[in-house]
């Protein structure tokens, strides 16, 4: 099978292609997000413990906010 | 066995447990996917179209498993109070949600070549779409409350009140959709019929196990975040934030 | 409050009709709301009578599934802003059953109302003669489980910003079951079509909201207490 005839998945390339990169931007898009998350709460409380601040002082939509 | 169930120690479980977990996602992902867009034959009746059952399908099944384990979550941690547990629920929301936008968007991309219109009111994607709106409400409601134990007990009892009636909305528009659909429009469910030939079934259950890790590594690092936030008081947590070198582009 | 648990019972039911009773404008927008949505429908889809007969159950049904969620926010509201839910919270008498007579209390005075007003609004849409009894029924079995259901949102939402919205988006999915077996009994009816398992399926869902929904409203009053 050569390459051309792979990505023309038998004329439904649009559907198969749009529906198979549809669901990697869904999956990159929890890893990312998810990571992403980790991260600003572990710089918030960097931030927090460098201005002196004890952290129960906010409350947590500000902390897990993105 | 017990000691897990710390926050701690189960931060650094997870820590431990999400590169290689996320390692064997990657590897059944390659696998399912040259499985299923390679070696597979075209099928017979729908040409290369049939090939979206391999992500619509495990993505319709995760965000029903992933709505229950929500419910569980809550459920656990509105019983016995164990704070894991509701941060396993509410990590979960937005990870079903989005597998159920998946579910929804790759069963209207399917359905375009096999019905000829993108949106068809087929008994599957119309019980996809009110778990959406389901998730939506939950997600909606934790954001809504400040107080995180408020928070996770309310979200509790609607996932609870939710999973209650997921079979009732499914039985019901299962039995609207035989009431009003004419019979020549084939629902997706009975595509994936038991006779399906084992070169198309072999990708589908690597593709869904893959999802089912997906959910598992995804599920660990969010709940690693809502652990950070919601102990961010004991002194462990800030060992963790003082050993963290600073971020870039974090200060202004 | 050294009454029986009857007693208490009665006493919540008669207090939250006279308040009803003082308030008649809070009790009257979500009917003056089905009976606008339902007269809208005619002017956005044509005077066409075999048309509005077709849509006449779905219209009907869905109109008044929105004008009993409109009324769910003040179930609880006055009750959380005065400090009663308290009182009724800490009383020696478990919270289930008083929760259920306020329920109750609450569906008196919107659901059945909706129900009187319907056959006036079917007649509007041009509903054959012979659905207008289905209409009634199935909107009788069916606005309790509206209440029911909608009071566990009623109560998650207690206090909670941007409430209205909000409780729309966790009630309303929740309540498609009822709309289509609803909609679904009256358009039957109205093609002459056997009713029966539409009732049968309707009563379940009402039996089993009586059984679990007043359990989680007192759970999810409690989280709200909090």
């Amino acid at each position: 099978m050569s390459w051309r005839t792979f990505f023309a998945m038998g004329g439904y390339a649009a559907y198969v292609w749009s529906a198979y990169g549809f669901a990697t931007v869904v999956l990159l898009w929890n890893v990312v997000s998810a990571v992403r998350k980790r991260r600003a709460v572990l710089a918030m409380l960097r931030e927090l413990a460098l201005a002196g601040q004890t952290p129960k002082e906010t409350g947590r939509a500000t902390l897990l906010s993105e | 066995m017990y000691k897990y169930a710390s926050p701690k120690n189960f931060y650094a479980l997870a820590g431990r447990l999400i590169p290689w977990l996320g390692a064997v996602t990657l590897l059944l992902f390659i696998a399912g996917l040259y499985l299923g867009l390679y070696v597979a034959p075209p099928d017979y009746q729908q040409g290369d179209s049939y090939r979206i059952m391999f992500i619509h399908v495990p993505s319709a099944w995760m965000s029903m498993f992933v709505y229950m384990m929500m419910a569980g979550g809550g459920l656990v941690g509105l019983v016995w109070n164990i704070k894991l547990a509701d941060m396993l629920a509410t990590a979960s929301a937005p990870i079903g949600a989005s597998l159920t936008l998946s579910a929804l968007v790759t069963g209207s991309l399917w359905g375009r070549p096999t019905w000829g219109t993108y949106w068809v009111w087929d008994a599957r994607l119309t019980s996809e779409l009110i778990l959406f709106f389901l998730y939506m409400g939950f997600i909606a409601l934790q954001a809504a409350i400040d107080d995180p134990r408020r928070s996770a007990r309310a979200g509790a009892v609607l996932a609870l009140v939710g999973v209650v009636n997921i079979p009732i909305i499914h039985f019901s528009v299962v039995w609207w959709n035989t009431l009003h659909q004419p019979a020549s429009i084939g629902s997706l469910g009975k595509i994936v019929s038991p006779s399906i030939y084992p070169s198309m079934l072999h990708p589908l259950l690597i593709m869904s196990v893959a999802f089912f890790l997906f959910y598992f590594t995804v599920l660990l690092i969010r709940m690693r975040g809502e652990i950070l936030a919601r102990e961010r008081h004991t002194g462990w947590v800030a060992e963790i934030v003082r050993a963290t070198p600073e971020i870039r582009g974090t200060h202004p | 409050m050294s009454q029986n648990l009857l007693g208490t019972a009665r006493c919540i039911f008669k207090r939250d009709l006279i308040l009803a009773g003082r308030k008649p404008a809070d009790v009257a927008t979500p009917l003056a709301f089905f009976i606008i949505v339902t007269s809208l429908f005619p002017l956005g889809v044509g005077p066409e009578p075999d048309v509005l007969s077709k849509l006449a159950p779905g219209v009907l049904w869905v109109a008044a599934l929105l004008a009993s969620m409109l009324s769910l926010g003040r179930m609880f509201a006055g009750d959380h802003a005065d400090g009663t839910l308290e009182q009724l919270a800490l009383s020696p008498h478990p919270l289930t059953p008083l929760v259920f007579t306020k329920i109750l209390a609450h569906w008196a005075t919107s659901g059945l109302l909706l129900v009187v007003l319907s056959p006036l609004l079917a007649m509007q849409l041009n509903l054959p003669t012979h659905a207008m009894g289905t209409l009634v029924v199935t909107l009788l079995l069916g606005t309790p489980v509206l209440s029911l259901l909608g009071s566990v949102g009623a109560a998650l939402t207690l206090g909670v910003r941007g409430g209205g919205v909000l409780l729309s988006l966790l009630v309303l999915p929740l309540y498609t079951p009822v709309l289509i077996f609803g909609a679904g009994a009256v358009t039957a009816s109205a093609s002459g079509l056997d009713t029966k398992a539409y009732f049968s399926l309707l009563g379940a869902f009402l039996l089993l909201a009586l059984a679990f929904a007043p359990w989680a409203t007192a759970a999810a009053l409690r989280i709200s207490l909090d």
